[in-house]
C-alpha cells in the first residue's frame, strides 16, 4: 500500500468506535477499495479509552501494524481530549474530526496547537435528534467519509441504505432515523468544508 | 461460487470450518481464539452444518475428546490459544503419536506471564517438539486458505498426523481485511470425506488405540513418527499445487519475496511478514538490495530448503516472535543458524526478537534492520547478534 | 491394515511395526503367552469344587475356562500364578504350589 489512506479513531469502551471502524471497512470494500478495520487489541473495558484503525487503499495492504501517523483522526468522545493525546503524528495536511457541540475555534484550543484541519459534529444531538439516543457513530462514520472523501455521498449513502437495510430487516423504525443521521453529519462537514475553501479563495 | 468478501481472520476460519464441515468439535474459549467455537456453535444453531459440537470443561478436556472423537472415525477439531494450547500439552503429544489426523486452529497469543492476552509466538513454539505440522499464516486469506489444506495434508496416507493453522491473535484474528472465499462445493471436492481405513466404531474390526508400548517397541514408534513428519513436507507440498489449481494461489514450505539477488533477507513468520514486505518495497525503490523470506512451514522444519534459500545473501535477519529463554537467541534463531551450518552455508545472522506480548512491530522498525545489517556488512562493525527490537532502553 | 500380530516381536524392524503401533485386531492378547512368567501354580482340586465361580472372575488374565456354567481346570498358557483364585475360594479347592507346573 503506498498510496490510500490511514485513520485511527479514538473512543471509549461501549461507545462503538471499534464498530465505527468496522462499518467504514464495510462501506469502503463495496466500493471495490482493499480496507483494513481493526481494534487495538486488548481487554474490552468500558469506558476506558480506545483505539481502533482503518487503511483503506486502491492496492493491496500488507502492513500489520497499528497507525502512528494517521491522515486523518476521529475523536468519538471529546472528553479524551484532555488524558489522550489525539493528534499525536497527525500529518500537516490531515485533518481531525471531533464529537463535541463546541466550535472549532474552541476546540483548537485543546489540540495542543495542532495546525492542520479541524473539523466538528455534534453527533450526539444529530443522533437524539434522529433516533432519539445517542449513538454516535453514524454520524461520526458519516464524518469522516465526507472529510476524507473515500467515496463520493451518493456511493456512500446508497451503500449504508444496503447495509441498514439488511442489518435492520427486523426493525426497518430505525432505518430511515440512522440515513437521516447520516445525511446531517454530512451536511455539516459539506458546509464546514465549503467555509474553508471561501476562506482560501479569500 | 467464489466470492469476494471481508472478514476478520477468525471468521476466515470459522468459514472454512462451516465449508468442510468437519464431524466433531470439542472446544473450550479462550481469547482471542473464542470467536471461533462460537461462530462454530452459531453455523450449528442455524442448522448450516451438523458438526457435533462438544462443550468441554477445559482445553486438557477438549484435546482429549477430539483425539478420542478422531480415533473413533469421526473428523475432528478444536480451537484454542495461549493457556489453552498448554492445558492440552499433554494430548498433543498422543495426537501425534497415535497418528490421528486432527486439526486444531490455533489463534497465537503469549504464554503467561506476565500475564497478557495479545500475540506473541510462544505458545506455538512452545507446541514445536510435540509432532504436529505447524502453519503460519500472514493474514485471513491464508489462515481460510491453510485451514483448507489442512485436513488433505494430515488425512495422506503417508503423513497421519495432526495439523496446527496458527495466525496471529487479535493483529489478523480481529482484522476485518479483504478476502477470497471459495465455491462451497470446491472446498467440500478438494478436502473430500473422511474414510479411514481403521477407527474404532467400525463393528468386526476392533483396534486398539494407544498401546503401552515397552523400550523394545517405543523408539521405533518415535522413529516411525519422525517419518511421517518428514514425509509431510513433500505431501504439503502437493496439497498446496493442487490449491492452486482450485484457488490459483500459491503456497510453498515458505514464501520468498524478492529475495533472488538479496544481500540481506529477513526471515520472519506470521502477520509481521507484510509488515517487512512492505519495508522490502520501500528500501528497493531507494536501491537497497533486500527480501523477506516468510516461513509458512514451521514444522516439519525446512532446514535445507531455507539454507538453500539463504545461501545468495550476506547476512539474514532471523526474526523471532518469541523468547525461548535458552540465553541464546529464539527458537528460529536456534533452527535456522543450525539449517545453515549444516549445509555449509557460512552466511552472517543476527537473531532479533520482536513483538511480544502484543508489541507492535512496524515498517519503520524492518528498515532500521536492514540498515543496521548494510552498516554491519560495510563498516565491519558486529551488531549484537541476539538483540531486542521495540524495546525501552 | 489388520495387523497379524503373531509376526510383531521384538526384532521387528521399526518400518514393520503399525502406525502409531496401534493393533488392528481384536483378542491378540490371547497370542501373548504370560503363562511362561508363572513361579507359583495353582493346582484345582475337583473334588472340593462346589462349582460356586467365584474365581472365574477376579483372574486377571482370564485364565479359568467357564463352559456352560463349570469351570474347568487352569490354562496354563496364559495363567501367572498370582494366587487370587487361590485367596478367594471358600472351599480350598485351588491350593497354590511353589514352582512351575
Amino acid at each position: 500500500m503506498d498510496k490510500g489512506i490511514e485513520i485511527r479513531w479514538h473512543g471509549r469502551g461501549g461507545q462503538g468506535a471499534k464498530t465505527a471502524a468496522l462499518l467504514l471497512a464495510d462501506v469502503a470494500f463495496k466500493t471495490g477499495q482493499y480496507v483494513q478495520g481493526f481494534p487495538e487489541y486488548g481487554p474490552e473495558r468500558m469506558g476506558a479509552p480506545i483505539t481502533a484503525y482503518n487503511r483503506i487503499s486502491a492496492d493491496k495492504i500488507r502492513v500489520h501494524s497499528n497507525i502512528y501517523t494517521p491522515d486523518y483522526v476521529v475523536v468519538v468522545d471529546e472528553t479524551l481530549l484532555s488524558s489522550v493525546d489525539v493528534t499525536a503524528g497527525l500529518k500537516k495536511n490531515g485533518a481531525i474530526i471531533i464529537n463535541t457541540s463546541k466550535s472549532r475555534e474552541e476546540i483548537a484550543e485543546k489540540l495542543g496547537g495542532y495546525k492542520g484541519r479541524i473539523y466538528t459534529v455534534d453527533a450526539r444531538k444529530i443522533s437524539v435528534e434522529t433516533l432519539g439516543k445517542n449513538f454516535p457513530n453514524s454520524p461520526m462514520l458519516a464524518a469522516i467519509v465526507a472529510v476524507s472523501n473515500v467515496m463520493d455521498r451518493d456511493t456512500f449513502i446508497g451503500e449504508m441504505r444496503a447495509s441498514y437495510e439488511h442489518k435492520f430487516a427486523k426493525k426497518p423504525e430505525v432505518i430511515d432515523g440512522n440515513m437521516k443521521a447520516l445525511e446531517m453529519a454530512y451536511d455539516v462537514i459539506e458546509a464546514a468544508m465549503e467555509d474553508d475553501k471561501m476562506s482560501l479563495s479569500a | 461460487m467464489d466470492m469476494k468478501e471481508r472478514m476478520s481472520g477468525n471468521e476466515a476460519v470459522s468459514y472454512a470450518i462451516k465449508q468442510i464441515n468437519p464431524d466433531v468439535m470439542p472446544a473450550f474459549p479462550i481469547t482471542p481464539s473464542t470467536e471461533i467455537p462460537q461462530m462454530i456453535s452459531t453455523y450449528i444453531a442455524n442448522g448450516e452444518i451438523d458438526t457435533e459440537f462438544i462443550p468441554v470443561e477445559s482445553e486438557h478436556s477438549a484435546m482429549s475428546a477430539a483425539i478420542g472423537a478422531q480415533a473413533a472415525g469421526a473428523r475432528s477439531l478444536t480451537a484454542t490459544s495461549s493457556a489453552g494450547l498448554a492445558l492440552m500439552w499433554e494430548e498433543l503429544l498422543l495426537a501425534a503419536s497415535n497418528r490421528l489426523p486432527l486439526v486444531l486452529a490455533l489463534v497465537n497469543r503469549t504464554l503467561s506471564g506476565p500475564i497478557n492476552i495479545n500475540c506473541d509466538h510462544s505458545d506455538g513454539m512452545g507446541a514445536r517438539d510435540t509432532g504436529w505440522i505447524q502453519i503460519y499464516a500472514e493474514n485471513n486469506q491464508e489462515a481460510y486458505d491453510n485451514f483448507i489444506q489442512a485436513y488433505p495434508i494430515a488425512e495422506h496416507e503417508g503423513v497421519h498426523l495432526p495439523v496446527m493453522i496458527c495466525q496471529d491473535g487479535f493483529i489478523t484474528s480481529h482484522a476485518v481485511e479483504n478476502i477470497e472465499l471459495l465455491d462451497d462445493k470446491k472446498v467440500k471436492k478438494f478436502v473430500g470425506e473422511y474414510k479411514p481405513e481403521e477407527y474404532l466404531l467400525n463393528p468386526g474390526n476392533p483396534v486398539a488405540v494407544g498401546p503401552y508400548s515397552v523400550s523394545n517397541y517405543a523408539m521405533e514408534a518415535k522413529k516411525n513418527q519422525e517419518i511421517a513428519l518428514e514425509n509431510s513436507k513433500a505431501v504439503i507440498l502437493e496439497v498446496a499445487k493442487n490449491f492452486k489449481k482450485i484457488s490459483g494461489r500459491s503456497y510453498g514450505l515458505f514464501e520468498e519475496y524478492k529475495t533472488k539477488d538479496a544481500d540481506y533477507i529477513m526471515l520472519i513468520m506470521g502477520s509481521a511478514a507484510g509488515t517487512a514486505k512492505q519495508a522490502v518495497s520501500e528500501l528497493r525503490a531507494k536501491g537497497m538490495k533486500v527480501g523477506v523470506l516468510k516461513l509458512r512451514v514451521f514444522r516439519p522444519f525446512p532446514a535445507e530448503e531455507i539454507a538453500e534459500a539463504l545461501k545468495g545473501c550476506k547476512t539474514v535477519a532471523i526474526m523471532d516472535r518469541c523468547e525461548s529463554y535458552n540465553g541464546n537467541g529464539g527458537p528460529l534463531g536456534s533452527e535456522v543458524t543450525s539449517a545453515l551450518f549444516r549445509n555449509k552455508v557460512m552466511i552472517e545472522t543476527v537473531n532479533y526478537i520482536y513483538g511480544l506480548a502484543g508489541r507492535d512491530f512496524t515498517v519503520d522498525e524492518a528498515k532500521a534492520i536492514f540498515k543496521e545489517l548494510e552498516e554491519q556488512d560495510v563498516s565491519g562493525r558486529k551488531v549484537e547478534q541476539y538483540k531486542y527490537i521495540g524495546l525501552r532502553t | 491394515m489388520r495387523t497379524d500380530v503373531s509376526k510383531i516381536n521384538e526384532k521387528t524392524p521399526h518400518g514393520e511395526l503399525t502406525e502409531g503401533l496401534m493393533i488392528f485386531a481384536g483378542g491378540s492378547s490371547k497370542l501373548f503367552k504370560t503363562g511362561e512368567w508363572r513361579t507359583n501354580t495353582p493346582v484345582f482340586h475337583a473334588d472340593l469344587c462346589k462349582q460356586c465361580l467365584l474365581c472365574a472372575p477376579v483372574c486377571p488374565d482370564s485364565s479359568i475356562p467357564v463352559s456352560e456354567g463349570l469351570r474347568g481346570d487352569f490354562d496354563f498358557e496364559h495363567c501367572k500364578g498370582c494366587g487370587i483364585c487361590a485367596n478367594v475360594c471358600p472351599f480350598g479347592a485351588i491350593e497354590m504350589k511353589e514352582g512351575v507346573e
